[in-house]
């Protein structure tokens, strides 16, 4: 379990990164933590010719604090938020998702943007960063776009990004004072990948209520209205319709009833923990 | 001085170099010229092998079945009756019969070179059908792995011990049981280093093994060498667990190579290697019946079982040990009149299925503590009352019990008993008849087992496989400054025996355990061994170097009563001196006299000098009967499937413990693999035979949040027939997990009806339990 040959380029800079990476034949890989990446070249599973590793580049690893919202450089690492040296803006939100990913030294590695980029539907940051209606920002050679986070995600292992763009950066907008968060993952050891993400996002002083159904076999299913989820919020297990969201996921193409039944079980417990 | 001896838990020696860093494994093994090997294997679980075509950029590099002329493969019979063995090929020719199976060994510069190469070799293969479920391999129609044989059966027992008279047993509870195929997963992998040592004309073998000499003896076999031409050296060894006991056809291609090419060669398997091509174990299926009055007595146990035993028979263990002891050892510490049990251990395309710590009795255990709570809950009493009445008596011991096993000693009552006083049961019934927040649901479950350990000639005669253990024998040398030498034929992959040799030799001769070396795992430096397996270096090793010790100071006697000037039979030996009535002379003195000073010995003195081996056999060979109770108290997520393990008690008796300490380590890795069976391990095949678990994301193994600590309890019932009563332990803590977690989860599932019957006991299979038995109850207990 070796990787094949390749070259290896370290730029300083975004813009030298989409050179590198706008290469007509020269098939490229970003590395950015390696978590995913790492074991995916020694399984051949990737065979580039070139890796780009974007760590050295600052203006990834920086964060700027806006008035409505926070903008988190793609190389920032899970434990730099687990550990609070982004700012938090979420209510403790993304710390809390992050110091529940995989393990410590994976944390320490690896990074937002390589998360997202790299599309796993059972990760956690592409349920949660959905739920909190965050957006992503690519740089190509053709300039600069900004999506929502849940558009992003095309399908397993695939996102919305071209050969020679570079995701740079991730809004998160702030939370009002009054909103609350659920977040709800189903795994069978601790660090182990995701079978089912239920998380839910209340803040009613933003008009804002959204619930997310992850770790599915394709991208997370979001709820950009899930108000009619819990009601007014006073008794939302007496309002959560457990038949209503499974069916809901069988007719997203949920078809085994255990697994049906775990994602709804998941959504409803991220539903009771924000309350 | 007692400090240092039997019973103390003094610090391993092994541990500062292996907390440093210092240890020394295949892989850290540098060799000037060293060039690496990487395999082309079979992508297809069974297939025609019409050619293998390398092209010309890289011949010379690759090596296939046409250029291993001569080279034998890989065979282990067995000698029970009936037995069809099976040919290992080294590297493929005619057929392949598993995925991963060897094909053609490509080498270069680095691993990473010699993929590239192995990328490039096309092996032109014609498609079979795969033979990937056991039950039907078993079948007329099925695909045949070995067209020779006329079915896919390398052997079926069968035992009936006054059957029919259970037959009218007012209790009959029948299960379909059955544990999933595993992965051993030690830490370190298998991996060889080779070279020709052209000034001995010797091949020299680094490969980490618990058994060099059987390595020795298979390699020597397949090469066609005489065994004074090879060399098996096992450095340290990062976990073993069975799976370093085996003679790998990569081991064979590795040795032919380093034999033709001039340079030192090398393998380090990898972990998808390990986890599809390798290391396989304990794919068990029962249908079991247990009889029983209605006060839980136990009439009789009668038992259907299959072993998936994968494509060949592996050396030297045999594709049946593993079902043929599922026979013996079925019926547990329990007495009880009736016994019928057939087994077959089946021929698949997977891996051949190796011996992994518990062997068969990890499955054993779970079938029959399974039936005995369904027993227990058919007849509406406490699953205790239900084991306590049938559990064999200490005034019964030793005991044979119905399939002729010799239960040496204990008092297995006892073990429950104090199992259950550690628990409070009352209060878990108390508390199952109140909610719990979020729903969860609890259970309590037990299991009790003994564990043969330590078989002997008679024991493993009867089985015929190549290696049939006899005396052990130990080398003890003091060296001039008076420091000790042990040389064991068994080899340590994490037993510690660095430190407990040395404890046993100091017990003996009082010499400083610092000052005591133990060398082992290298074939030209120790005596010939079995090795390391079946829980037996304690007793076996311990007492041949016991032995050996008590030679030696008999010998350091003879010279000391000269030094002192006494008669001989007026000198003792005591805390290092030989002591006469008027005077002592340190070992040291002793040795420093007969190495550098012999003009002080009398002519007549005695010429073996302080250098003995000798060898050691318990007065009994039949095995010491170590055992345990296990008891689980769980939580259930009946939503969801999540379990979570409370509390976990074990009372755990090993005879005398040479180091407590090391028996804890023991204890608790056992448990933590157990818990791996219990709740996480599975190695899956599709049914075109492909494994669906190639990395450890696909492949759960418990992490330290998964795994409890333990409350431990220890008994010491010194076993009758071995030195200093000690009884092999190694691989108990790894048996009785998965019952008791088993149990504990159906005990808090039975209000919902729900019962689990295979392991791993994954959320899934929770989940799908309740389903089935909300939608259908008359069918609970027959999904396998």
């Amino acid at each position: 379990m070796k990787p094949v040959n390749f070259d290896y380029a370290r730029p300083s800079e975004v813009a030298s990164a989409i050179r590198y990476l706008a290469q007509d034949g020269v098939s490229a890989k970003i590395i950015a933590g390696g978590q995913s990446l790492g074991p995916m070249l020694n399984m051949r599973l990737v065979q580039p010719d070139l890796i780009v590793d974007i760590t050295a580049i600052e203006e990834l690893r920086s964060v700027q604090d806006r008035s409505d919202a926070i903008v988190i450089g793609a190389c920032v690492s899970h434990s730099d938020i687990e550990d609070r040296r982004v700012p938090d803006v979420t209510r403790g939100a993304m710390a809390s998702v992050a110091s529940g990913i995989a393990y410590r030294a994976v944390r320490n590695r690896g990074t937002i943007g390589g998360s997202l980029t790299h599309a796993d539907p059972s990760a956690d940051w592409i349920s949660i960063l959905a739920a909190l209606g965050a957006d992503v920002t690519l740089n190509g050679s053709g300039g600069s776009r900004t999506i929502a986070v849940e558009n992003y995600m095309v399908g397993a292992l695939e996102a919305d990004i071209a050969q020679s763009e570079l995701l740079v950066s991730i809004t998160v907008p702030k939370l009002s004072a009054s909103a609350r968060w659920g977040y709800y993952k189903s795994c069978r050891k601790t660090g182990e990948f995701a079978h089912a993400i239920g998380a839910f996002l209340t803040d009613p002083d933003r008009g804002v209520s959204r619930a997310v159904i992850g770790a599915t076999e394709t991208r997370p299913f979001v709820m950009t209205d899930a108000a009619a989820l819990i009601g007014d919020g006073r008794n939302p297990e007496r309002v959560f319709d457990q038949d209503a969201v499974g069916r809901l996921c069988e007719s997203l193409g949920m078809t085994d009833p255990i697994d049906r039944q775990t994602h709804v079980v998941a959504l409803r417990r991220a539903i009771e923990r924000a309350h | 001085m007692k400090e240092q001896g039997v019973g103390a838990s003094l610090p391993r020696k092994e541990d500062d170099r292996f907390l440093r860093g210092r240890g020394e494994y295949v892989a850290d093994i540098r060799m000037a010229g060293m060039k690496d090997v990487a395999f082309l294997r079979s992508p297809l679980a069974h297939a025609r092998v019409r050619g293998v075509h390398v092209p010309d950029a890289v011949r010379g590099q690759v090596f296939s079945a046409q250029d291993l002329k001569g080279v034998r493969p890989i065979v282990a019979v067995s000698g029970l009756a009936g037995f069809k063995p099976s040919e290992q090929p080294v590297l493929a020719h005619d057929k392949v019969r598993q995925v991963g199976e060897l094909i053609a060994m490509c080498l270069a510069d680095t691993r990473a070179q010699a993929e590239d190469v192995a990328a490039q070799v096309e092996a032109d293969l014609e498609e079979l059908p795969a033979v990937h479920d056991m039950l039907a391999a078993r079948r007329p129609d099925s695909a045949l792995l070995h067209e020779q044989w006329g079915d896919n059966v390398f052997l079926e027992t069968f035992v009936d011990k006054n059957f029919e008279a259970a037959l009218d047993a007012p209790i009959k509870v029948t299960r379909v049981i059955s544990t999933a195929r595993q992965s051993m997963a030690p830490l370190e992998g298998r991996g060889t280093v080779a070279f020709w040592d052209k000034r001995k004309e010797q091949l020299v073998l680094h490969t980490g093994s618990q058994m060099p000499h059987i390595v020795r003896t298979g390699l020597a076999e397949c090469l066609g060498l005489e065994h004074g031409q090879v060399r098996i050296v096992s450095p340290d060894v990062g976990g073993g667990f069975g799976y370093k006991g085996i003679l790998l056809p990569e081991d064979v291609c590795l040795g032919w190579l380093a034999m033709r090419c001039g340079h030192a060669v090398r393998w380090i398997e990898d972990r998808r290697e390990h986890l599809t091509a390798g290391a396989n174990c304990r794919e068990h299926h029962y249908v079991i019946t247990g009889y029983a009055d209605r006060d839980g007595r136990l009439r009789g146990i009668d038992c259907e079982a299959t072993v998936d035993s994968g494509a060949y028979s592996s050396y030297p263990f045999s594709a049946c040990l593993e079902a043929a002891q599922v026979a013996s050892i079925l019926p547990g510490p329990y007495d009880f009149p009736s016994y019928r049990c057939r087994t077959w251990s089946v021929a698949t395309n997977k891996c051949p299925i190796l011996p992994y710590r518990g062997v068969a009795r990890t499955g054993v255990c779970f079938a029959l503590e399974l039936v005995l709570d369904a027993i227990a809950r058919e007849a509406g009493i406490e699953p205790h009352e239900v084991r306590m009445k049938n559990l064999v008596r200490p005034e019964q011991m030793p005991f044979d019990n119905i399939t002729n096993k010799h239960f040496d000693s204990g008092d297995y009552p006892d073990a429950l008993k104090r199992a259950m006083a550690a628990i409070d049961l009352d209060a878990i019934r108390a508390r199952q008849q109140r909610p719990e927040p979020g729903g969860r649901l609890i259970g309590i479950g037990q299991a009790i087992y003994c564990e043969q350990g330590a078989h002997g000639t008679s024991v493993y005669a009867g089985w015929g496989i190549p290696m049939v253990p006899g005396h052990e024998q130990a080398t003890a040398r003091m060296t001039p400054d008076g420091g000790l030498e042990l040389r064991i034929g068994a080899h340590s992959h994490g037993q510690s025996m660095e430190t407990t040799m040395a404890q046993i030799a100091h017990e003996i001769l009082g010499i400083d355990t610092g000052s005591i070396k133990v060398v082992h795992g290298d074939t030209e430096y120790t005596p010939y061994s079995t090795g390391t397996w079946g829980s037996r270096s304690a007793v076996m090793s311990g007492g041949a170097v016991a032995t050996a010790s008590r030679e030696l100071g008999e010998l350091a006697k003879g010279i000391g009563a000269h030094l002192l000037q006494a008669k001989r039979e007026d000198v003792k030996l005591e805390a290092g001196f030989v002591v006469g009535p008027a005077g002592r002379v340190s070992l040291k003195e002793v040795a420093r006299t007969w190495y550098l000073r012999p003009q002080d010995l009398p002519a007549g003195v005695d010429p073996r000098g302080l250098d003995t081996t000798i060898g050691y056999k318990p007065v009994r060979d039949s095995g010491t009967f170590s055992y345990a109770a296990h008891i689980a108290v769980v939580a259930v997520d009946p939503e969801i499937g999540d379990i979570e393990i409370l509390d976990y008690v074990i009372v755990e008796d090993g005879g005398k413990l040479i180091n407590p300490m090391v028996v804890d380590g023991q204890i608790y890795g056992g448990l933590a693999q157990g818990i791996g069976t219990a709740l996480y391990e599975e190695m899956n095949f599709d049914t075109s035979g492909q494994p669906l678990a190639s990395t450890f994301a696909d492949y759960l193994l418990p992490g330290p949040t998964e795994v409890p600590a333990p409350r431990l309890e220890h008994m010491e019932t010194l076993a009758p027939y071995t030195e200093f009563g000690v009884k092999g332990i190694g691989e108990g803590g790894a048996i009785a997990p998965p019952a008791a977690i088993g149990n504990a989860v159906n005990d808090a599932l039975k209000g919902l009806g729900a019962e689990l019957l295979h392991s791993p006991i994954t959320p899934r299979r929770v989940l799908e339990a309740i389903a089935n038995a909300a939608t259908d109850p008359a069918k609970v207990g027959e999904a396998a």
